[in-house]
């Protein structure tokens, strides 16, 4: 297949998909195997590109041309590449895992549910492989709306009130600010279009530069910086699978992204580095990583805490971003597929607690480890990817940032990587190590693992994490050229 | 030859179907000559924007009296793009009208409704069309009365105070459009727009000229409902039959607002109406006011009806907000929500008039859990709504765009946080309708509920389509858009 073709099908095949599964209403086998065709034929495309990048080739396509100047156009590159990478994969992994889920939790509006989450997947797709900002803009909304039935999925007055917070502060800061800044773009260079070395050169002085790339970096609120992380905590009501893809992967991942593809293609790391921004807010995201990794220990909710960490884990990338430089724009992209990995994870075992037991809280938890051994060697082995720690794909990532910390001379910011890291060994040790080594008599009965899709799909994601240590070498090679040029 | 006869027959066609559909009478007669003469407005309308886009102003001389005796009709870009937007709006109401009328009038006055349908269509396409200033307050007067009588129609007898209420308030604004016109004459010893533009300037700094644009503009503003003179506005929407409220709120108000356009650019000139009267000053706080004021009552409000009235009232704001940054991209932005919003109120009110077909009310708390019994209808207020918010890929956000572009290079830069904040404000009140629809139970009695008829359907989905399309693709409108702008700031020449 040409790979143009293959580039807008990315975003027509989980649309199609979302049609057939409504079609589909009635037969809930039928539909299940609609989503899990739609996500394996995905991440052929998505492969398929892949290959065509490592080819040489740069598939680009404009869709339409929206307004003079400003088209729907997507093309490939590698920082989208490895986001599509991620979101694909996960998807099927997610699908199997739901399947398991929803059934098990006799969840209804089950065929909105699979709809929902298929359009967001596309939304994803269109955020990884926009090709200026607009487009990226375009998609990057879509996927709010998208994903807004599957967080108040429940229907009752508490996902209400988490929808509310939810779109408010997402579309507060995406039309409040981002979409401010991008007309001011707009309005000072005339395009829009992700270039190597960024657009904004010479378009403006310093201060306006700088207080530009701070409307952007907060206008993403996806990226979950503080104080725009509310919505993180609030989306956990929905239902575990949507925790676990979406704002542990892919609506989270698509905040950071696009924070990557500001810094990277429409500014510059070059322009930032000299502007002055660089020096006093990467410590925002320090703070960010700080402040929620204690808020994390303070929650007994397990869903909850790993919301937090998750806010926490996202300011591990946009600090890298920050930074401006060229081990941390690489760290903060391997960030993206490490953490995506361990977190997800670490989301499908809370689920599958919580349909083989219905406990929700840490302290509930004890003793588990003896009745669902496989969950929580899942969740142990992950846990280690989350600090940092071989032989878990989490350190590599780690790694470069801590380089590119040293890089921008900035030690206390190596200091904070490090201090983290004992917070997040802090809040997700005990967990595995007093389901395993601490009895509770009253957990120990009558409980068994979760269903067996949901194994399958936590054992394949725990075994991408190790992997990821191993062979981390795609990844690398992928995401070299973004900083070489 | 039938082609240079276009813009009189734009007028003519529509205002000579009302008398027949009178000795007509039969309902379905009625309503075939209405959908016929309506979509004849339409098509003649698209060829005028055509000619006028190859090649320049058209002027008519009617009966052949040439212009300083005669009436000239003279058709522009801005006047050929504000024919379309009517004729539009105007062709797909009839096709809506047939069923939602006949739940909501009784049923011996539906041919009455046509009659005054037509009326009000050929007034408002008589006020954008005309080159003559006493003609436009002669087709002011004939949309405004037939457009009262359209808005008494309504089933609730509230209706008939709403209308009263409009009745007062327009004549006063009718009569103050007349004094204008009156003292501009009084100056000039004129009444065609091309002389009153070229005379004018050398009467500018009387009082009586000043005067002039102070009581055209207080008197225009009172007719599109820029705060605060927007009371009527709520009331008369509430209450109307749906398929009026869809007509007149893409329509009316639009008209007006070309008016003042055409007013404070052509004939009194930017200069003179901007530079010298500082207009801007009065109208982007105004604006700016209707804007926060409007979107935040309409948060509050209880009937849907009345809560997308006051959001018209915050939308008219965004429209006059641009055209008073004085600015080819302010005025660009101005027109251009002036398409945009007739294409989204339009299809709103349409989907609310669905709901009122089914239901009979259109209270929140009466839609309760609908969202899945009839969801054509409410997909189509939801996607409706994203435009109203400015989501990209809808009219909205090509709007939105343009009105903090011009905002940023004014070097407004509060202005363009404020019209975003602005647009915050729609998801406020939109989200209560689709929480509503969607994420509540439905009430016990749900079940009886269907979708919508599809002849009500169809109408409504081609707005929303519209919507989306003009949303994706906006290059065509913006183009025209801002070769109007364009065009009115270079002033009359």
């Amino acid at each position: 297949m040409n790979a143009t073709t293959a580039l807008w099908l990315t975003i027509a095949v989980p649309l199609a998909g979302a049609a057939l599964v409504v079609v589909l209403d009635r037969r809930p086998n039928q539909r299940e195997g609609a989503t899990l065709l739609t996500a394996v034929a995905l991440l052929a495309l998505v492969l398929r590109l892949w290959f065509a990048l490592q080819a040489g080739e740069t598939p680009a396509k404009v869709l339409v041309e929206t307004l003079p100047g400003i088209p729907l156009a997507l093309a490939v590159e590698p920082l989208g590449m490895l986001f599509a990478l991620v979101a694909s994969t996960l998807w099927i992994v997610t699908s199997i895992y739901s399947i398991g889920y929803m059934r098990a939790h006799h969840e209804k509006h089950q065929t909105r549910f699979y709809c929902a989450f298929a359009v967001a997947l596309a939304s994803a797709m269109g955020v990884a492989f926009a090709a200026n900002m607009f487009t990226l803009f375009v998609f990057y909304e879509a996927l709010t709306l998208s994903t807004y039935p599957l967080v108040t999925h429940a229907g009752t007055q508490e996902a209400r009130r988490a929808g509310r917070v939810y779109l408010g502060l997402l579309l507060g800061t995406s039309i409040g600010l981002q979409l401010f800044a991008i007309v001011w773009t707009w309005m000072l260079t005339g395009t829009l279009d992700f270039r190597d070395g960024g657009i904004l050169r010479d378009a403006a002085p310093p201060t306006v530069i700088g207080a530009l790339y701070i409307i952007y970096i907060f206008g993403i609120g996806k990226a979950a910086l503080m104080p725009f992380h509310r919505w993180l905590p609030a989306a956990m009501v929905a239902p575990t699978p949507v925790s676990a893809l979406l704002h542990a992967v892919a609506v989270v991942k698509a905040g950071v992204f696009t924070v990557l593809k500001v810094t990277v293609y429409l500014f510059g790391i070059d322009l930032l580095a000299h502007s002055g921004v660089s020096e006093w807010l990467p410590y925002v995201a320090a703070a960010t990583i700080l402040i929620a990794s204690l808020v994390a220990m303070s929650q007994d909710n397990l869903k909850l805490r790993l919301a937090y960490s998750t806010v926490s884990q996202l300011g591990y990338v946009v600090l890298g971003a920050l930074l401006a430089n060229a081990a941390g724009i690489i760290g903060g992209a391997m960030h993206i597929a490490m953490h995506a990995f361990g977190k997800i994870t670490l989301f499908f075992c809370a689920g599958a607690i919580l349909v083989a037991t219905h406990k929700t809280e840490i302290s509930q938890m004890r003793g588990l480890g003896r009745s669902m051994p496989i969950t929580m060697a899942a969740f142990f082995i992950c846990s280690l990817s989350i600090i940092g720690l071989p032989p878990m794909g989490g350190m590599w990532s780690k790694w470069f940032l801590a380089l590119a910390t040293l890089d921008a001379g900035k030690l206390s910011l190596l200091a904070v990587l490090m201090v983290s890291t004992l917070l997040n060994v802090a809040y997700l040790m005990p967990i595995p190590i007093r389901a395993f080594f601490s009895s509770d008599k009253a957990t120990a009965t009558g409980i068994k693992e979760a269903p067996l899709p949901c194994l399958i799909a936590l054992i394949i994601s725990a075994i991408g994490c190790m992997l990821l240590f191993f062979y981390p070498d795609p990844v690398y090679r992928l995401i070299t050229p973004v900083v070489a040029r | 030859m039938i082609r240079q006869h276009l813009p009189i027959l734009q007028v003519i066609i529509p205002l000579l179907s009302a008398p027949l559909s009178v000795l007509l009478h039969k309902r379905w007669l009625v309503w075939g000559l209405t959908v016929l003469a309506s979509m004849c407005a339409f098509i003649i309308s698209i060829l005028l924007l055509q000619q006028v886009l190859a090649r320049g102003v058209i002027s008519y001389e009617l009966g052949g009296w040439a212009a300083p005796w005669g009436i000239e009709y003279r058709i522009d870009v801005v006047n050929a793009f504000v024919l379309v937007i009517i004729s539009a709006i105007g062709a797909i109401v009839p096709l809506y009208a047939a069923r939602s009328v006949e739940r909501e009038i009784a049923a011996d006055r539906i041919s009455l409704f046509y009659t005054a349908y037509l009326l009000c269509l050929a007034g408002l396409l008589g006020i954008a069309a005309t080159g003559d200033a006493f003609n436009v307050f002669v087709f002011l007067e004939i949309s405004s009365l037939s457009s009262y009588i359209l808005i008494s129609l309504g089933h609730d007898r509230r209706a008939l105070t709403a209308s009263y209420q409009y009745l007062v308030m327009g004549t006063i604004g009718a009569t103050f459009i007349l004094i204008g016109i009156g003292l501009a004459y009084m100056m000039t010893g004129t009444l065609n727009m091309m002389d009153l533009a070229r005379r004018v300037p050398a009467v500018a700094d009387t009082r009586t000229i000043r005067a002039a644009l102070a009581f055209l503009t207080v008197g225009i503003s009172l007719k599109l409902a820029l705060f605060p003179l927007h009371l009527w506005l709520p009331n008369a929407y509430a209450y109307a039959p749906s398929t009026v409220t869809a007509f007149l709120a893409a329509t009316a108000t639009k008209v007006a607002i070309y008016l003042l356009l055409r007013f404070l650019f052509t004939i009194f000139g930017a200069v003179l109406s901007f530079e010298e009267m500082i207009l801007h000053f009065v109208l982007m706080p105004l604006a700016l006011v209707a804007v926060f004021s409007a979107s935040i009552v309409a948060i509050f409000q209880d009937n849907l009806k009345r809560m997308l009235a006051y959001s018209s009232v915050a939308q008219i704001g965004y429209i006059i907000l641009g055209i008073s940054f004085v600015s080819v991209t302010g005025l660009t932005a101005g027109i251009l929500h002036l398409f945009n919003h007739a294409l989204m109120k339009g299809a709103l009110f349409m989907a609310l008039g669905c709901v009122v077909y089914r239901l009979g009310s259109v209270r929140l708390r009466d839609i309760a859990g609908l969202g899945r019994r009839m969801p054509w209808t409410f997909a189509a207020i939801v996607i409706g709504g994203l435009s109203l918010i400015g989501i990209p890929l809808t009219v909205g956000f090509i709007s939105k765009w343009y009105l903090v572009l011009a905002a940023l290079e004014s070097q407004l830069w509060w202005v363009a946080v404020l019209v975003l904040v602005g647009s915050l404000l729609a998801v406020a009140y939109v989200w209560r309708v689709v929480e509503a629809a969607f994420f509540q139970p439905p009430p016990r009695h749900a079940a009886q509920y269907q979708e919508a008829p599809l002849s009500l359907l169809i109408p409504t989905w081609i707005l929303i389509g519209a919507n989306i399309y003009f949303g994706i693709d906006a290059e065509r409108t913006v183009s025209i858009a801002q070769r109007a702008a364009e065009w009115l700031l270079r002033g009359p020449s």
